[in-house]
């Protein structure tokens, strides 16, 4: 219920939601969990073993209790926290981990089988027989146990990233953090604030203490206004700094459109990366509850949350108000609601010292035992000595102490160091490097300490930077001593909730202790403690002084587990914003890409590129049709095909020749100006990197064009040789691939179609087999080399990119005129096997050049690079598998690539394997299947039969080992 | 983590492509023998703590950089050009 006179909302401002459903009505500024307490509901989930009715636990993003599913279809969300949840116009928020319905779970059935789910119950119980684990055990625990559920469509939502750079990044807007940022704005360096709730001031807007006179809040708002107006400061409300990496880096994550209605191009989350000079954290603390029988049930909420609804949001969680503390900070929620005209019924104090208050009563060295209530709070049970007696109450806020966050000091490995004083950790100084805790997470509990903490590690920040600080302007506040005794787990019968998002109680904890799972890691493994969406910030420090205690060993002993990032849940889809569908693989299309599709060609991707299958022709009706006709196009007229996806590599300088000498395994800096060579090149290991011909266009100036595949790996290769082997060596690279598009004209008639749109004819004579240079293609200055990848006479012609698109229209019309035209990926592949010309199929890392017989191309000459290593005798070695050709010798005319080789009466098994099968095609040209492939001893079994097994299709065929040049071995076509 | 190209400045390690030991760079002659080629290209070193490896500035200026770094701790001890780091 809203009480009069409290809140920070406009009351004006009603915002209508569903939950469950049923529609309430808000203030603009509610969280979910604001909302649902105004309006009197107090049961939102069940838990996730027992399905015990639960409700709302906390104020903030550590809530373990009150997930909700929100939204629908592909928007869904679910394991919201309910805390953080802004309402909006049209959000619809459902429970999770109930049927039929919140009120009556039948499943709840669990809680009262309790005894037998204790820790470790699956591990014991579900043991035999072995196979029923996967088909009856696991997905019968799943449906009974878990959080929400994911929706099973693809994400609709849209996620963004980013990255921002600052001098000084502070790590929440609370009192330390507000102050940090003053400080380091009004110095004038460049300044991140970040704060992960909609509203900074942390809790200043939870609490009535006053700065310099005014209200805390007012105080947050007048410093927000200066820094708003501060050039060199960007807050950033609704950002969760999640994780801590090194040199500075920070992982953020903002909230985008979380809070209002979906809306079109609007991303839900962004994720940020920071990279900051300096940090401050200044996190601040989060309250733990105390351990005590059915300290679970809807009602029963940390004293800190209980003040923040009251003071923030003008809601009291209920009416009859109690408190359980075991120290002075409690007190002040007491005092708030009496101030507020909300009933106290009692405030239960550990401590026999505890201090007295003239509003309220307090009973000192007394604990609460137990509590009552179907689905939510009515009584709890009150001890005090040896009495007990029932409290009629419908909320109880309790606090056994604040745990300052330390988490993100602990993500570089760091681990917090204990504090008696205020019995709880604190960060090590120094554990994430540049990074400075200020305020809470420090353990500076009074608002005037967080004030100055925030301040002093600003301008110690400042001064590391360079940076002159301000004259110190340091407001007064309250500046009250933090007292505490140790009261973690209330003694006495009945299941007393340690982790309430786990269902892991005291009993279970002992337990672990008791089976000797005494390492804190191991207990939290074996009893699910501070697993899920909140990593148990309400609930390890509690769990392990219990372990501790189970042990009898101290705290600081017993240890924390390890705090990982990211401090609050993550979507994976916004770590992955950027990278999905086309983010993942961008596309990279040719010039020729638009004219290919027009004409129908289906497209195949050749890495990020795609490349034209085939192009199919009126009356055909599968590829192999198309792919036939392309081959005999070729062979008897003219084909044009795009190969501006090769690697182009520009490579100048006095000592260009020398350096292409050292990677290749061949001569090239004896090759004339005008002039083309097939290249090999070698990894130092021996094995082969690539291959590709190289022009030499100037007597200074190469051009070397990769594999497609391989364009990447050489560049960097070549600029490793150059740059670490020999820098001395005056040469430089850069990469022309998509400069230059390139077209293949090969066939017999390809001189006939290059004569008819170069601006000058081609002399015979000028133009023999691997001759390149400067020509003019219809009036642009281009490239013209004669190679061929398909055993044809032909050339490649190169015009810069901006004209690949006109060119390749114009080749491909005159083709079809000479009765050619377009051919595709599969007419190519077709082309070089029946030439047995290798590709990334054959040397595809395990290959040396003596296995695709090219040993003779190592130079005797010259040291080059993998020369030494090649030579080993086991990569020389005449038992190694060798490239061969292969061709059908049975009834069975199929051989397919990824098929192994065996002897003939050899059984198809892994022991008798004597090679593979790399690529393979139907010959349009020799009327049936050509293949390559490695086989042991190959070349010298020229004229054997083998036998062709592939397991996976289902095909055996015998083969016979030709030589892998299947058609015009003389190579008359090529030179012609 | 941030690495600090010595042509670029300091630079996120998404834009760098990392190769391995600065080992590499000490190639042996062709006649070393068969040990002194072992070593350089198969055999390395695992250690805790200080490391110098070979990062290619691939998404920046394309130079190849000797990373000196302390593989416990993470810090960035050092960077030069491959080609001015010396064997």
């Amino acid at each position: 219920m809203r009480v009069a006179g409290k809140g920070l909302l406009d009351r004006s401002r009603s915002v209508p939601f569903r939950f469950d459903g049923v529609r309430y009505a808000g203030l603009e500024g509610d969280t979910l969990a604001s909302a649902l307490l105004a309006n009197g509901v107090r049961l939102v989930g069940r838990s996730f073993k027992y399905h015990r009715p639960r409700g709302i636990l906390t104020a903030g993003s550590e809530e373990p209790n009150a997930l909700v599913t929100v939204g629908t279809g592909g928007r869904r969300t679910p394991n919201t926290r309910a805390t953080v949840q802004e309402i909006h116009q049209g959000l619809e928020a459902r429970s999770q981990n109930a049927w039929p319905s919140l009120k009556h779970d039948l499943l709840s059935l669990n809680n009262l089988a309790a005894p037998f789910f204790g820790a470790g119950f699956y591990y014991k119980t579900f043991m035999w027989p072995k196979a029923f684990w996967e088909r009856i055990y696991e997905p019968a625990i799943r449906r009974a146990a878990g959080l929400g559920a994911l929706s099973g469509e693809p994400d609709a939502d849209r996620y963004e990233r980013a990255f921002a750079f600052c001098d000084l990044l502070v790590i929440g807007a609370g009192p330390a953090g507000l102050m940090a940022a003053l400080v380091a704005g009004r110095a004038g360096a460049d300044v991140i604030l970040a704060d992960e709730e909609a509203r900074m001031g942390g809790r200043l807007l939870a609490e009535t203490e006053t700065i310099e006179g005014r209200p805390g809040h007012e105080w947050a708002e007048a410093a927000l206004a200066e820094l708003a107006a501060t050039e060199n400061v960007r807050l950033m409300t609704r950002t969760t700094v999640a994780g801590a990496y090194d040199q500075g880096t920070f992982a953020a994550l903002e909230r985008v459109g979380h809070h209002r209605a979906p809306q079109e191009g609007l991303p839900v989350e962004c994720f940020w990366r920071i990279v900051a000079k300096r940090a401050v954290l200044a996190a601040g603390a989060l309250e733990r509850p105390i351990a005590f029988a059915d300290n679970d049930r809807p009602g029963i909420m940390t004293a800190g949350a209980v003040r923040a609804y009251l003071n923030r949001w003008g809601v009291s969680p209920g009416r009859r108000v109690s408190v359980f503390a075991n120290n002075d900070d409690a007190h002040r929620t007491a005092r708030d609601m009496v101030k507020a005209g909300v009933d106290v019924v009692a405030v239960i104090d550990s401590r026999a010292d505890a201090p007295g208050s003239d509003l309220f009563e307090v009973h000192r060295g007394a604990h609460v035992v137990g509590s009552a209530g179907r689905l939510g709070l009515e009584a709890i049970t009150l001890r005090s000595g040896a009495a007990e007696h029932r409290v009629e109450t419908d909320c109880l806020a309790m606090s056994g102490g604040w745990n300052p966050s330390v988490h993100l000091s602990c993500h570089m490995n760091g681990r917090p160091v204990w504090r008696e004083d205020i019995v709880s950790f604190v960060p090590t100084p120094g554990a994430v490097p540049g990074m400075v805790a200020a305020g809470a997470c420090n353990g500076a509990f009074s608002t005037q300490a967080c004030l100055r903490e925030g301040a002093e590690a600003a301008r110690g920040a400042l001064e590391e930077l360079g940076i002159k600080p301000p004259k110190p302007d340091l407001p007064m506040a309250e500046d009250t001593e933090y007292r505490i005794a140790p009261l973690w787990a209330v003694a006495g019968k009945g299941r007393a909730w340690l982790d309430f998002q786990n269902d892991v109680t005291v009993k279970d904890v002992r337990q672990a202790a008791a089976e000797n799972y005494r390492s804190v890691e191991h207990m939290k493994r074996y009893t699910t403690q501070g697993m899920a969406t909140d990593q148990g910030k309400s609930s390890n420090v509690a769990a392990l002084a219990v372990l501790a205690d189970a042990t009898g060993r101290g705290i600081p002993e017993t240890g924390t587990t390890t705090f990982r990032p990211p401090y609050s849940p993550i979507a994976i889809a916004a770590l992955g914003a950027g990278g999905q569908g086309k983010g993942f693989a961008p596309e990279r299309l040719t010039t020729s890409h638009k004219a290919s599709r027009e004409r129908g060609a289906p497209m195949i991707e050749a890495g990020l590129w795609y490349r034209p299958s085939y192009f199919p022709a009126p009356g055909e009706s599968n590829w192999r049709q198309s792919c036939d006709r392309e081959v005999t196009m070729v062979r008897a007229a003219v084909g044009i095909c795009d190969v501006s996806t090769l690697g182009k590599i520009d490579i100048q300088g006095p000592d260009a020749g020398r350096l292409l000498d050292f990677v290749y395994t061949n001569m090239f800096s004896t090759l004339k100006v005008g002039r083309v060579r097939y290249g090999l090149m070698l990894r130092e290991d021996g094995y082969v990197m690539d291959d590709g011909t190289t022009a030499r266009l100037g007597e200074d100036h190469y051009l070397m064009t990769t594999t497609t595949a391989a364009a990447g790996e050489v560049m960097r290769h070549l600029d490793f040789v150059h740059q670490g082997l020999r820098p001395e060596w005056d040469v430089r690279f850069a990469s022309v691939s998509e400069q230059w598009a390139q077209f293949a004209v090969a066939g017999p008639k390809s001189r006939d179609l290059l004569n008819g749109v170069l601006d000058a004819p081609l002399e015979a004579d000028d133009w023999p087999f691997m001759a390149c240079g400067a020509v003019r293609v219809l009036g642009v200055a281009g490239r013209l080399f004669r190679i061929s990848f398909s055993g044809e006479h032909a050339y490649e012609l190169a015009v810069p990119a901006r004209y690949g698109d006109s060119l390749f229209r114009a080749l491909v019309a005159r083709a079809e005129g000479m009765g050619g035209g377009a051919y595709g990926m599969e007419a190519l592949n077709v082309l070089r096997i029946e030439k047995g010309l290798i590709t990334h199929a054959e040397i595809h890392g395990r290959t040396t050049a003596f296995d695709i017989g090219m040993g003779r191309m190592v130079s005797a000459k010259k040291d080059c690079i993998g020369k030494t290593l090649s030579q080993r005798p086991g990569l020389t070695d005449p038992e190694r598998e060798r490239l061969v050709g292969l061709k059908p010798a049975g009834a069975v005319k199929l051989i397919t690539a990824g098929g192994h080789l065996f002897a003939q009466d050899a059984a198809p098994v892994r022991q008798n394997d004597q090679g593979y099968v790399t690529s393979a095609g139907f010959s349009s040209t020799l009327g049936h299947v050509v293949a390559l492939g490695f086989l042991r001893r190959g070349p010298d079994r020229i004229g054997e039969v083998v036998k062709m097994v592939d397991h996976l299709r289902g095909v055996e065929t015998l083969c016979e080992v030709v030589d892998p040049v299947f058609f015009d071995p003389e190579g008359g076509r090529v030179r012609g | 983590m941030r690495i600090t190209c010595p042509l670029c400045g300091e630079r996120d390690r998404r834009e760098f492509y990392y190769k391995g030991a600065a080992l590499a760079l000490d190639r042996p002659e062709p006649d070393a023998g068969a040990e002194a080629w072992d070593e350089h290209v198969f055999l390395r070193d695992n250690p805790a703590g200080e490391t110098r490896d070979l990062w290619y500035h691939a998404d920046g200026c394309g130079a190849w950089i000797v990373v000196t770094r302390d593989t416990v701790s993470h810090a960035v001890l050092e960077t030069r050009l491959a080609g001015e780091a010396g064997a």
